[in-house]
């Protein structure tokens, strides 16, 4: 596939300079994985930066094999890993583009990466023409594999379907009277997806309930005294908001003062690592998401015990939801690698070999059990958990009333849409 | 009513912001006759500037309100160290160059600064909660409103008026309305037009950086604020024409309480509510809404 | 004419030999620059007038949309003709804001063009049916019924690419040489001396404006159906900036130049962005800088100063 070699010697001789970034055989003993994720703009602070540091640790303690089993061989599959690194910047046009020169100029064998939902759409039918084992490790839109099928993409990370099911079911479960709710988020698809889960699932949860304000300040707005204000004046029992990195934090520090944590329960569905950084200043109270089992809200098991020590002993903060999705795309990538070379007799797998072996895969990774049910094999569900933000012993703000839910509870059996599951009410959700 | 209310009052604190971020903007398109992208970065520095300076002031057991004074000097030294380097350095060479080539410049000069303050701060948040704290807490109607916010038309009051003495009523501002009329008269007249460039863009660093200090405590201090900021601020000036003080006020005002009432009324529109009326207002006032009708050239 | 035409046939032979012997990802990335470079082509044709379009993004974006959504919904899959689609898409945008827009100058011209993007930007991520902000995918076009496999594609919308740019280039050239195109170089040093001699220059400008439009929407084709994908994000500010970098970039001199501009700036970006995944943006504007400072006209102006003869038009 790598038109660089099939056109051969001639070819090579005269194209000259340029092959010198492409044409170099690999040695065999190197496993190539291209990283792409925000390291500039604003998604850098809250997702981009923190997934590249949970993955660089990761990385390191594969090569050095000192993972606990059953990822304790070096590397994958013996094969160290070299990343290569790029920033997510500049929306999907310049995304297809770096892709390709991933691919095509710097030959690695697979593309682990992506956070916003656009560059997900976009690269999926190039990796699939390019025929290149990809891993879409953060995004959240269902629409990937709702709308197309693929063979090289897989996404490791469960679809933003759970997120807004999975709230809704936690505000029942904790007995939260809700007969008005308001939601505040982004002006893009992400926001308004969200939303729409969000007021889907809650028509099945609370049938009585009714919205009374909502709200799509523009993404970066990072003003938010007029919304505050509405929001305030509609008094919902519930604020709903899916606002994320500094939007979600600006959106906190500028309410808090204001008494919105007061005057209404307010839902982050994804906003579990605004509390690191905001540390004792975070307001009590708040019920917060985190788009999986992360962070506070972990499973304590001996393979997240070690985790959580590699990523704090390097950096001195708990990590968040963005180095758990890098953990669970390299766990089980490392996992599909070493069980493609069981398969193929030890040879470096292919992009075909790769595919096959992650196809309905199933591995424990940090945050539990990541199974690729969905999508034909190809789109991952996990379990999720939510909590109330609360002050410990030590005085710091935590998530505590921490309820876990099952994957099958929160996502859609493998041939139903997520919206379509939830307006049928959930049928075959298996909660406990 | 208390609707209407409500709507007017968030549109004035938002308008506030705004005629700060674009009172520096307008101050230099008019003397140096540069449209400068690079404002946005300066407004980002101006917050890390803030949540540096402050604490360090705090560190010396000064009172809480003088954290309102260190957002002052925070905005003062990055104009000490930015200005010289940008005007001097860079920009003077170009005067007189087609405005389009140097908006290029001041891009580049936008992207440097972007990556050159994660270089130095890094991607991790600062936050600046002293002054927030300060004015306590107003209720109006039924809402509590922050002080500190009510506080930002104060700011902006003081700017603007500020600016318009020292335009109008100094010696060097007299100077430099003679430079803006006539720059190879006044030059030829005695006056060091370097200087008074120098000092023009000095005081729109200042109050981008100003603009920024004050926004501190209201956000996150991280990496990916500017670029909002600068299309915002494009827009207001655009509104009132470029170059008016007057202008930017008025624009500030129409696109603050025209945000303020999408939000309320038009939710689905605040995304763009801003570049419509940029465009309305270009439609019957080609130049801006404060720019007298200039001679067509011969 | 034949001259022009005639380098124009031999600059198309040349670069399609060479994408030929180019390894895979720089045929992307030289299709790629063919696109932003026709956009760029079309605001070189008004920096002639003397005006900057900041906006030209609506247009660019129109031409991807309207092919994008044929070829994706409709099923049309003929390259040569979504090309064609787009460009009239961007023209017939162009025409019909250019009444309004023909009457501005300077920033005002830059900054109105802008805010018309943005609406446009605003108005699309709001329309969920067509994706909203995420957009969609475009399906891979045929040429002549001959639908390629991957191996080809890139190649063969290369070949095409190159066809069209060359045609482009060709009649701008021409254009800009005849007389009613070198009346916007007239309309760039005085405007009132050109209203006096008896020409309009609002017409110029409208002239100027459609043509860029109709350039513009041609390469939002190109450039969608290369991706696969288009989103609103075509008709932001930024993806206009760096249309007017590139063509500040190439120089008004010269009509070819601004493809290797386009190349150049695609290049940089990219190994700056491999190289230096943390700091690429200071590289990128480190590298605009210098080329202001020392080609302040364009690399086109290496080649191109005794070819136009008005020299000095810039200061």
């Amino acid at each position: 596939m790598f038109d660089v070699r099939k056109r051969g010697g001639i070819a090579a001789l005269l194209a000259g300079a340029a092959l010198a970034f492409g044409g170099a055989a690999q040695a065999q003993e190197t496993f190539k994985v291209g990283i792409v994720t925000f390291l500039s703009g604003q998604a850098a602070q809250s997702f981009g930066v923190p997934a590249w540091d949970g993955g660089k640790v990761l990385i390191e303690a594969f090569n050095n094999g000192t993972a606990p089993a059953p990822y304790d061989k070096k590397g994958f599959g013996g094969m160290e890993i070299v990343p290569v690194v790029i920033d997510e910047a500049g929306g999907a046009t310049v995304q297809v583009q770096e892709y390709r020169n991933l691919v095509q100029r710097e030959n690695v064998d697979v593309v682990v990466g992506y956070v916003s939902s656009g560059d997900c759409l976009a690269i999926a039918p190039v990796a699939e023409e390019l025929k290149k084992f990809t891993i879409l490790y953060d995004c959240g839109t269902p629409r990937i594999f709702e709308d197309a099928s693929y063979e090289y993409v897989f996404r490791t990370a469960a679809h933003a379907t759970q997120d807004n099911v999975g709230l809704a079911r936690y505000l029942k479960a904790k007995g939260v009277e809700v007969s008005t709710y308001a939601g505040i988020n982004q002006d893009y698809a992400w926001g308004h997806d969200s939303w729409a889960d969000f007021t889907a699932a809650m028509k099945q949860v609370y049938p009585e309930a009714t919205v009374s304000a909502e709200l799509f300040p523009a993404f970066g707005a990072g003003q938010y005294g007029t919304e505050i204000s509405a929001l305030l004046q509609a008094r919902p029992d519930l604020i709903h908001s899916s606002l994320w990195g500094g939007d979600n934090q600006a959106l906190i520090l500028q309410g808090l003062p204001r008494g919105l944590f007061q005057r209404s329960q307010v839902v982050f569905s994804a906003g579990d690592h605004a509390m690191p950084p905001l540390g004792a200043n975070y307001p009590e109270g708040v019920i917060v998401g985190a788009r999986g089992a992360y962070g506070y809200m972990a499973p304590d098991t001996e393979l997240n015990r070690w985790w959580t020590k590699l990523y704090m002993d390097a950096y001195n903060v708990i990590p968040v939801q963005a180095p758990y999705r890098m953990a669970q795309a390299l766990t089980g990538l490392k996992l599909a690698v070493e069980k493609a070379m069981e398969a193929n007799g030890g040879k470096k797998p292919t992009s075909e070999e790769l595919a096959a072996a992650m196809k309905n895969f199933s591995w424990e990774s940090p945050a539990g059990l990541i199974e690729m049910t969905n999508g034909g094999g190809h789109q991952a569900i996990q379990p999720i958990a939510f909590g109330r933000s609360m002050k410990n012993d030590a005085g710091e703000v935590v998530l505590g009333d921490i309820v876990r839910f099952p994957a099958r509870c929160v996502n859609p059996p493998a041939d139903m849409k997520g919206i379509d599951w939830i307006n049928a009410g959930f049928p075959g959700a298996q909660c406990d | 009513m208390d609707l209407v209310l409500t709507i007017i009052l968030d549109g004035l604190i938002y308008a506030s912001w705004l005629f700060i971020v674009a009172l520096g903007l307008t101050l230099v398109f008019g003397v140096l006759r540069i449209l400068n992208f690079a404002h946005g970065g300066i407004y980002a520095l101006g917050s890390y500037a803030a949540v540096i300076v402050t604490p360090f002031f705090a560190g010396f057991g000064l009172p809480d309100w003088f954290s309102i004074v260190s957002m002052f000097i925070a905005a003062m030294a990055v104009a000490i160290v930015l200005a010289p380097l940008i005007e001097r350095g860079l920009l003077r060479f170009f005067y007189g160059r087609d405005e389009v080539l140097i908006l290029l410049i001041t891009y580049s000069v936008f992207l440097m600064l972007e990556d050159a303050t994660k270089l130095i701060f890094g991607v991790n948040p600062y936050y600046l909660f002293e002054p927030r704290n300060v004015l306590g807490n107003v209720e109006i109607g039924s809402l509590y409103y922050v002080g500190y916010d009510l506080a930002l038309g104060g700011l902006a009051v003081i700017c603007g008026a500020g600016v318009w003495f020292g335009l109008r009523r100094t010696r060097i501002g007299k100077v430099t309305l003679a430079v803006i009329a006539e720059p190879e008269v006044a030059q030829a007249m005695g006056v060091n037009i370097a200087r008074i460039y120098l000092l023009a863009f000095g005081v729109g660093v200042f109050l981008a950086a100003l603009g920024g200090a004050f926004t501190a405590p209201l956000i996150s201090v991280q990496p990916g604020n500017s670029v909002s900021v600068i299309i915002v601020s494009f827009a207001v000036v655009i509104i009132g024409g470029l170059g008016s003080i007057p202008g930017a006020a008025v624009g500030a005002l129409i696109v603050g309480l025209a945000r303020s009432f999408a939000v309320y009324e038009f939710p689905e529109a605040e995304i763009f509510i801003i570049y419509l009326v940029m465009v309305a207002v270009l439609i019957f006032r080609p130049e801006g809404l404060f720019t007298p009708v200039k001679a067509r050239k011969i | 004419m034949i001259r022009v035409f005639g380098l124009a046939a031999l600059g198309a032979v040349l670069a399609i030999v060479a994408g030929a012997l180019a390894p895979a990802w720089l045929v992307f990335t030289m299709t790629k620059a063919i696109a932003f470079g026709l956009v760029a082509l079309g605001i070189v044709g008004l920096m002639r007038g003397g005006l900057v379009s900041f906006g030209q993004g609506l247009y660019y974006c129109a031409g991807a949309y309207v092919s994008g959504l044929l070829a994706a919904r409709f099923g049309v899959s003929e390259a040569a003709l979504l090309l064609l689609i787009g460009a009239v898409t961007g023209a017939a945008a162009a025409a019909l804001v250019s009444p309004l827009i023909a009457r501005y100058r300077g920033i005002f011209f830059a900054m109105l063009t802008m805010a018309l993007s943005m609406v446009l930007y605003g108005v699309l991520a709001k329309a969920t049916p067509i994706g909203g902000t995420d957009g969609f995918n475009v399906p891979r076009p045929s040429f002549g019924g001959w639908t390629p496999g991957p191996e080809s594609a890139d190649l063969a919308l290369y070949v095409v690419a190159v066809v069209f740019a060359a045609v482009a280039a060709a009649l701008c050239r021409l254009y800009y040489d005849s007389g009613p195109g070198l009346v916007a170089l007239a309309a760039r040093e005085n405007e009132l001396r050109v209203e006096y001699l008896g020409a309009s220059v609002f017409t110029v400008t409208q002239r100027n404006f459609i043509l860029a439009g109709g350039l513009a929407g041609l390469g939002g084709a190109l450039n969608g159906m290369a991706l696969g994908h288009v989103d609103p994000f075509f008709s932001y500010w930024t993806t206009s900036g760096e249309v007017v970098f590139i063509a500040i970039l190439g120089g008004y001199a010269s009509a070819v130049a601004v493809f290797g501009a386009a190349l150049i700036v695609e290049l940089v970006r990219s190994f700056s962005g491999q190289y230096f995944p943390e700091s690429w943006q200071l590289f990128l504007g480190i590298f605009l800088l210098l080329v202001i400072i020392f080609l302040p006209r364009g690399f086109g102006s290496l080649w191109a100063k005794r070819a136009t003869g008005a020299k000095g038009a810039g200061e």
